[in-house]
């Protein structure tokens, strides 16, 4: 091989690299930058199929904004689902990590078994779950309040979470906690001390997973929840920026935008620091 | 001097009698017996060593000493006081496992201090203590490192720390060299020994690989299928196996055995050699057709078969190269062994023959 061809081939190498990055790259951040574009486009130059939808062809508007947090009870919703999201994950934690941690050691047939049984209640939809949830709330005395929700919400949010942790509580070696029982701790003060310490990453994951999933939740809230100072986000959005056939986009995806930065950056903040090489040098 | 003053210190807290002992302990897992009635003293400040193939329980039987196993009957007597249901953290032993099993989340010294910050020891005791158990494994540079930054050597030595730091009344060992490349592990080797001998605390150590049980213990406990086969020094149990088990697990190559009617003859192949410069006096020979030679450097290992008998008959003699006799293959020569070099076990037992000779 003459060292042109070499470099030739080092180039086409670097080249392939670069598309398939360039592909995925905007294959992700896409829907961010189609929220970012919508949200301060006005409503004519985005129904105007003869403008190029990626540019600002009229100047960029904050009226979709002013709507937003003007005519409708956004703020109100936003703090409502943080509110409700905050709840459950507190209940699901409280919930999934000794479950999750219990169902790591169990290592028989039984253990297997409860897992795959836990698995399966997060299969049965809302669509079939609300019928039965509608009674207990109303039993409960809970319609029209977040409170509902606060508790229908685990429903999903802990199996979900039981299985992310069982994976991360499994990576964790046995002889580390066996260690920190003989170094003189008892079986729960090993956990605390040495299990959670090391699992923080898929603590962390879990919440984040949980709030998403609350975040974006519709059918239930839509049933359980009538007063709109009550709604959440996810609720909301649709009921009020969708008037018959009248879609206000600018606002929704304002809302969208809102809704889902702050999720998105404390993902990456914390989560990619803490998976990386965090039990490493544990063991071997 | 502020290590010894902190070592004199640990030597006060000593348990007066630090002995570790196992009376008819056994385990039984869902339809196995891992352990299977076996009685066992480790003495004070004695390294023992439990050798065995994979599977013989001998991590069982450490994991019940450790107190992370509960037995199914049997007890446990550390420092004289029974601990069978007592949990690990009132056993008063450290345990440096095979995997090291460091904390990582911790740094070296998080790591060292994890036992005594658990005690609830006084922050400047624990800070000297941690200083000393440092400075004995040559690790303060690293104190503010994570695990994950250190080799497997250094790893070794923060676990070793770690152990070491708490003045246990027993120390248990779970072949914790075998992650170490071959070199290092020699020189671990020399090192653990050392320390025993420093700390004259009762050691027992797990191992499979009977070269390091051989060069680490005071004595040796054999284990075979969960129950004990034989335990004395490290010389009794090589001139001395009680039985078939013991005589062709330890050696390399094992032990030679010639079928019988009723019984096994056995001996060691460095003790089956050319009659010409075998020792005088009462000596056995045989015919012995050489099929291969090897040639291993100090030694060399003559394979072939006894000739004029029915059964099985093949033997290895290991010949020191300073014996310049020429063997070659396909060749009869005459071999020997002394008479007391030779060793008859049961047929059907497998149990040492004693008294009556061929």
């Amino acid at each position: 091989m003459t060292p042109f061809s070499a470099r030739a081939g080092k180039a086409a190498q670097a080249t392939g690299h670069a598309a398939i990055l360039v592909f995925f790259v905007t294959f992700l951040a896409f829907p961010f930058a189609w929220m970012v574009i919508t949200t301060f486009k006005t409503t004519q130059d985005l129904h105007n199929v003869a403008n190029n939808p990626y540019l600002f062809n009229d100047p960029p508007t904050l009226d979709h904004l002013r709507t937003l947090f003007a005519d409708t009870a956004f703020v109100q919703w936003l703090a409502n689902t943080a509110m409700v999201g905050a709840a459950v994950v507190i209940i699901t934690l409280a919930l999934a990590i000794p479950a999750g941690y219990a169902l790591s050691r169990m290592t028989g047939a039984l253990g297997q078994s409860l897992g795959v049984g836990i698995f399966l209640t997060y299969l049965v939809p809302p669509t079939i779950l609300f019928i039965p949830f509608a009674r207990i709330i109303a039993a409960l005395g809970l319609q029209d309040s977040l409170w509902s929700l606060v508790l229908v919400y685990p429903s999903f949010t802990v199996p979900f979470s039981i299985w992310l942790l069982m994976g991360f509580f499994k990576a964790i070696p046995r002889d580390i906690e066996d260690a920190a029982m003989i170094d003189g701790l008892s079986r729960f003060g090993a956990f605390l001390r040495v299990v959670m310490p090391i699992s923080l990453a898929g603590i962390l994951t879990s919440i984040i997973f949980t709030f998403t999933l609350v975040t974006q939740e519709f059918v239930y809230g839509v049933i359980f929840i009538t007063a709109s100072s009550n709604y959440t986000v996810s609720v909301g959005v649709p009921t009020f920026l969708v008037r018959g056939d009248v879609y206000f986009s600018g606002s929704m995806m304002g809302a969208c935008l809102i809704a889902s930065v702050p999720i998105a950056i404390i993902y990456n903040f914390f989560v990619d620091r803490f998976v990386a090489g965090f039990t490493g040098g544990a063991v071997k | 001097m502020e290590a010894s003053a902190a070592a004199v210190e640990c030597n006060e807290n000593l348990n007066d009698m630090a002995t570790v002992e196992v009376r008819s302990i056994r385990k039984e897992f869902a339809e196995t017996c891992a352990v299977d009635g076996i009685d066992l003293l480790a003495k004070e400040g004695e390294f023992l060593v439990l050798l065995g193939p994979s599977g013989c329980g001998k991590t069982t039987l450490m994991r019940m000493i450790a107190g992370l196993e509960q037995p199914t009957a049997g007890d446990i007597v550390i420092g004289g006081k029974v601990v069978t249901h007592l949990p690990p953290r009132a056993r008063n032993i450290a345990m440096v496992f095979q995997s090291y099993a460091l904390y990582p989340h911790m740094t070296v010294e998080g790591n060292i201090s994890f036992p005594l910050r658990a005690a609830g020891m006084p922050r400047d005791q624990i800070e000297r203590k941690v200083a000393w158990a440092a400075k004995m494994f040559g690790i303060e540079r690293f104190l503010n490192r994570k695990p994950r930054q250190l080799s497997g050597g250094e790893r070794q030595r923060v676990a070793l720390a770690r152990a070491v730091v708490r003045e246990p009344v027993a120390f248990l060992l779970d072949e914790p060299l075998s992650n170490l490349d071959a070199k290092l592990r020699n020189s671990a080797r020399d090192e653990l020994k050392h320390l025993q001998r420093e700390l004259a605390t009762t050691m027992i150590y797990v191992s499979h690989d009977q070269a390091e049980a051989m060069g680490l213990g005071d004595r040796i406990a054999i284990l075979n299928q969960g129950k004990l086969c034989q335990v004395g020094t490290p010389q009794e149990i090589y001139r001395n196996p009680v039985d078939i088990f013991t005589a062709t697990f330890i050696g390399s190559p094992p032990m030679n055995l010639l079928e019988d009617k009723d019984s096994y003859t056995g001996f060691r192949p460095e003790d089956f050699l050319p009659k010409e410069i075998g020792a005088d006096g009462n000596t056995v020979s045989f015919p012995f057709r050489v099929t291969r030679v090897e040639y291993l450097g100090a030694d060399r290992l003559v394979y072939g078969a006894i000739e004029g008998r029915t059964a099985a008959t093949h033997v290895i003699s290991k010949m020191p190269t300073m014996l310049r006799t020429e063997v070659k293959a396909g060749q009869l020569y005459d071999f020997s062994v002394r008479q007391e070099d030779i060793a008859r076990f049961d047929r059907s037992t497998g149990a040492r023959l004693y008294g009556a000779r061929q």
